[in-house]
């Protein structure tokens, strides 16, 4: 048997500040995006089902959390989303575009104070900070914060168990974000999460982050959860993972997140990029992410091909997978606009197999979000 | 008792008294790959070189290739896998077997790692 778990990254991966207590609980380990990271604890299956119906306990800090100084309009140049507009307490998800109109990286914007905070891809970190560096004009400026660690706590128990440390999150909207102390620790807390449950993004110095850590998962209700886990919630949540479902050359519309460009930027047009993705929004991309359902039991994985009914091309998988919820293999995929419809019947080469493969809507599984 | 031995390819194999040998993967290989959800076997009748990838396993987070550990031809698979592909995180040693194959030559199967010699391998981390 030839054993191939997650692709290895060539530098000396990174460690987490929770590494001690990822071995104390007995986490397999893995690279990732330059990181040493849990893939899981005690399976896969265990931990979906935790988040989907208790809470489960991510480590995410190998996210670059970035501090931005310098007017919103500023960052509004490299991104799609209404960022001057964003009020204090309130965070959003946005998109770093290319002059191509290319995605180069997916991200949170919060507003905490007045101050701007980015929450990026781990694999992106450096690159994204090279541009910001780049494109920002004198007086705004980016910059990694050191020695952060960020957790996440998701799934329909979560709200009960932070509050416990903190009674006041309970009253948080979705994408509301505040400085909130936990067992004496300020910390940095966002409603909000990559699984389609409820749940919390909890941001803390590296050095308090095992002992906050501890303290959750003492709760009853909280598993620990890895990567593996992850990667599953966000699947069947229909949310994208850059590099393999968006990337620098899919453009917001094709990946269906036109709803990230805000109104009034809409009006302006004056992020990079900005005339590439208009005039795919008024004349239609050539392809278009899409939810799959396939036929049997075997999951289709990135890169396997579609054909049309006439036997066509008709796109790649991106991202596949068993999904638990459903009992039955998922993926999402880019095919052409004109077999973009749900319900459009395609087949998936699987080791030189067709098999079945229908569209339909994403979210595979419907979101959780508090209202 | 029926002798086992592994490959280097973290397989088992079992032989019979009537020289066809059950084929699966091990402890350890299934604890690797976690979470199991769906295994591709081979058709009965085929013939397989020794080495030859024969058979699919699909968990939660991997694909991985089964191989003939040895040449032969398949005259069984595991009905069970179809419906409880899990049997194999179960009991991969056991009733999580594979596929059944008649050896070319029965002689080989000697050539294989015994159980102690396994251990050592794996333990030696590959």
């Amino acid at each position: 048997m030839a054993i191939e778990i997650l692709p290895a990254d060539p530098p000396p991966p990174k460690s987490s500040p929770l590494a001690d207590l990822h071995a104390a609980l007995g986490a397999r380990m893995g690279p990732f995006a330059g990181w040493m990271l849990p893939i899981q604890y005690a399976g896969i299956l265990a931990e979906h089902a935790a988040c989907r119906t208790s809470a489960a306990l991510f480590d995410v800090s190998h996210m670059g959390q970035v501090t931005f100084s310098g007017p919103a309009a500023a960052l509004e140049r490299l991104v799609v989303g209404d960022i001057a507009g964003l009020r204090p307490g309130r965070q959003r998800y946005t998109l770093l575009t290319n002059e191509a109109g290319g995605i180069v990286d997916d991200l949170m914007v919060a507003n905490l104070d007045g101050r701007l905070h980015l929450v990026v891809n781990a694999a992106r970190t450096e690159h994204d900070l090279r541009r910001l560096a780049q494109h920002l004009p004198a007086g705004a400026e980016a910059a990694l914060e050191p020695d952060r660690a960020l957790l996440a706590l998701q799934g329909p128990a979560a709200v009960t168990v932070l509050a416990r440390l903190a009674a006041e999150v309970a009253a948080m909207r979705f994408m509301e974000v505040a400085r909130v102390a936990l067992a004496g620790t300020v910390c940095v807390v966002a409603r909000s999460g990559y699984t389609g449950e409820d749940g919390f993004e909890i941001s803390l110095p590296g050095h308090d982050a095992e002992r906050i850590a501890r303290l959750l998962l003492d709760n009853p209700e909280v598993s620990p959860a890895g990567l593996g886990a992850r990667d599953l919630l966000r699947l069947e949540a229909g949310l994208p993972l850059y590099g393999l479902d968006i990337d620098d050359v899919t453009t917001p519309v094709e990946a269906g997140l036109t709803w990230t460009i805000g109104k009034r930027r809409r009006m302006d047009w004056d992020f990079l990029g900005a005339m590439a993705i208009r005039d795919q929004i008024d004349n239609g991309a050539p392809r278009l992410r899409v939810g799959l359902h396939l036929e049997g039991r075997a999951p289709a994985r990135a890169g396997a091909s579609l054909a049309a009914p006439d036997g066509t091309d008709a796109g790649t998988v991106t991202s596949g997978t068993f999904s638990p919820a459903l009992g039955r293999p998922i993926a999402m995929a880019y095919v052409r606009r004109d077999l973009a419809e749900d319900g459009t019947e395609l087949s998936a080469l699987l080791r030189g197999r067709p098999v079945g493969a229908r569209v339909v809507p994403l979210p595979f599984v419907p979101h959780h979000y508090p209202r | 008792m029926p002798q086992t031995r592994f490959t280097r390819d973290h397989e088992w194999l079992r032989l019979n008294d009537d020289g066809t040998a059950a084929v699966g993967i091990t402890a350890h290989a299934q604890a690797q790959l976690g979470d199991i959800v769906f295994i591709e076997l081979p058709e009965p009748g085929r013939e397989v070189a020794a080495g030859e990838a024969c058979a699919v396993v699909e968990s939660v987070k991997a694909a991985a290739d089964v191989f003939a550990p040895l040449a032969g031809r398949v005259v069984e698979v595991n009905p069970a896998l179809a419906d409880d592909p899990a049997l194999v995180n179960r009991a991969a040693e056991t009733d999580g077997w594979f596929f059944r194959i008649k050896l070319a030559e029965p002689a080989a199967f000697a050539t294989l790692m015994n159980a102690d010699d396994y251990a050592a391998f794996r333990d030696s981390g590959s």
